[in-house]
């Protein structure tokens, strides 16, 4: 670039000038320093139990939007619940990185079915599945059901099915869970979170 | 601008005063209690969550330590060493690293950038990365090496002791979820109080040398931590014992700066007289045809 004697005075007096304006003050207004927006206001507080392990923490789940008719809700963050007599808002690792559990793209959202020898597998409906389970485990037992032993004493056994409960089951549900399996005579009965 | 959600005490590269006239804030401070922590990263993992940080998955590298070093998008880690203090006696000690928001910030003094590094009335020291340039003058003002400079904006990062949360009365993320109450939060002067009861206890479970970390070189921290050996800190994976600001950056910020503006301005003062007295140079027709 060729810059004469005189252009360079000018870029000079020009940049000069212009420093000086903006020292006394005539710069462009800077963006304040102000706090990130605190960004739970407003959304949807819902309590809900960690999916995780039988310790069975309490947690507040945050979601976009008040629940109003057009809006969608989103869940955005999650927290301990302060006022669970398990956890008093602390949570663990695993259960402090659940938003990404909920929002994971492996996460299994329906029932989906595979047929012996398929690869593939088919999406059906929880009716189906749920008839399909019922149909499967009457067959079983109706083959396997012990009801009595060598003895002639009635014991009720049904030992060729297991069944697995949730471990994010509350006190209530793990009473019924256990009614419902006793009941059918079912002996292998575990929750998932001594895996 | 209306009322902030906390006051603003000193702003990088302001020479304006701070507004001061509303009473002192309480001061805040995050305590962290070595002796309780179990170094399960819970504080890591809410950390990421609460500030949409991701970090990439970190390797294994012999110890637990992942990912290996502080980054833009892991503002805390925890940092485990083997330690033989006495012989035959091994002890594992975790400690989370992070920002230790200190009262006289290192990081604000170095920074040249206008309102890039504020540090609130309460003690918070917070980073305000639009205003950031990215020159990284805060990483070698600090004390602690914590800041990181990000490769995708070429702005840095590091903890800000959820100064969200705080403004709106909660407590920082890592400090709600610790699962086994390693980390509290509350006024200084209350973690101060509830220090004294933990190394009361370590004392008496044999830890002579337990006590507080609230260095002073750095006008103390609002971060800090009960240490087992609070006389060999470096132990913790290399804690300074007596952190203060780096003597470059006082000389730099302290007398360099405000003697060069002095000198800059004598310049132009030196440069008017001369104009008024000897007057301007007289350029030859000729010359100005020979140049351009």
């Amino acid at each position: 670039m060729q810059v004469t004697r005189r252009q360079f005075f000018k870029i000079c007096t020009a940049g000069v000038g212009g420093s000086s304006l903006a020292m006394l003050g005539f710069s462009p207004t800077a963006a304040l320093a102000e706090v990130r927006a605190f960004k739970l206001t407003r959304t949807t507080e819902t309590r809900s139990t960690c999916p995780y392990c039988s310790v069975s923490c309490g947690l507040l789940v945050y979601s976009l939007g008040d629940k109003a008719k057009n809006a969608k809700s989103e869940i955005i963050h999650i927290e301990g619940d302060p006022d669970h007599p398990v956890n008093r808002g602390t949570l663990c690792p695993k259960g402090a990185g659940l938003l990404d559990f909920v929002h994971s793209e492996n996460r299994l959202k329906y029932p989906e079915y595979r047929a012996a020898g398929s690869k593939e597998w088919k999406r059906i409906s929880w009716d189906e599945a749920f008839t399909r389970i019922a149909k499967h485990m009457k067959a079983d037992r109706d083959a396997n059901f012990i009801a009595t032993n060598d003895q002639g004493v009635t014991v009720n056994r049904w030992t060729t099915t297991g069944l697995l409960a949730s471990s994010a089951a509350s006190n209530e549900t793990g009473y019924l869970t256990v009614k419902v399996a006793r009941g059918l005579g079912i002996v292998a009965l575990d929750t998932q979170a001594r895996i | 601008m209306a009322l902030q959600s906390l006051d603003i005490k000193a702003r990088s590269a302001t020479t304006t005063p701070s507004p001061s006239a509303r009473g002192e804030a309480v001061k805040v401070a995050k305590l962290i209690d070595i002796s309780k922590c179990i170094g399960c990263k819970a504080c890591q993992v809410a950390c990421m969550e609460w500030n949409d940080l991701r970090d990439e998955v970190g390797d294994n590298f012999g110890v637990y330590d992942n990912p290996r070093d502080l980054t833009d998008q892991s503002w805390t880690l925890m940092r485990f060493s083997e330690v033989e203090v006495q012989a035959g006696k091994l002890e594992w000690l975790i400690r989370k690293d992070g920002c230790m928001h200190c009262a006289d910030p290192g990081c604000l003094k170095a920074c040249p950038s206008p309102g890039a590094i504020v540090q609130y009335a309460n003690g918070i020291v917070d980073f305000h990365q639009e205003n950031c340039i990215g020159c990284g003058y805060c990483i070698t003002g600090c004390p602690f090496d914590i800041p990181r400079i990000s490769k995708k904006d070429s702005k840095v990062y590091k903890c800000t002791l959820c100064s969200d949360r705080v403004a709106v009365g909660m407590a920082p993320a890592c400090v709600k979820t610790c699962p086994t109450g390693a980390i509290v939060f509350g006024s200084k002067e209350d973690m101060i109080h509830h220090a004294e009861g933990r190394i009361a206890d370590l004392k008496e479970r044999g830890y002579q040398n337990a006590g507080l970390y609230d260095p002073a070189g750095v006008g103390g921290t609002h971060v800090m931590y009960v240490l087992q050996h609070a006389d060999q800190p470096e132990i913790y994976a290399g804690l300074p014992k007596d952190p203060s600001i780096s003597p470059m950056v006082a000389l730099w910020k302290g007398i360099t700066k405000p003697l060069a503006s002095f000198g800059l301005g004598l310049a132009v003062l030196a440069g008017f007289f001369h104009y008024m007295t000897a007057g301007p140079n007289e350029v030859e027709d000729d010359e100005e045809e020979h140049t351009s």
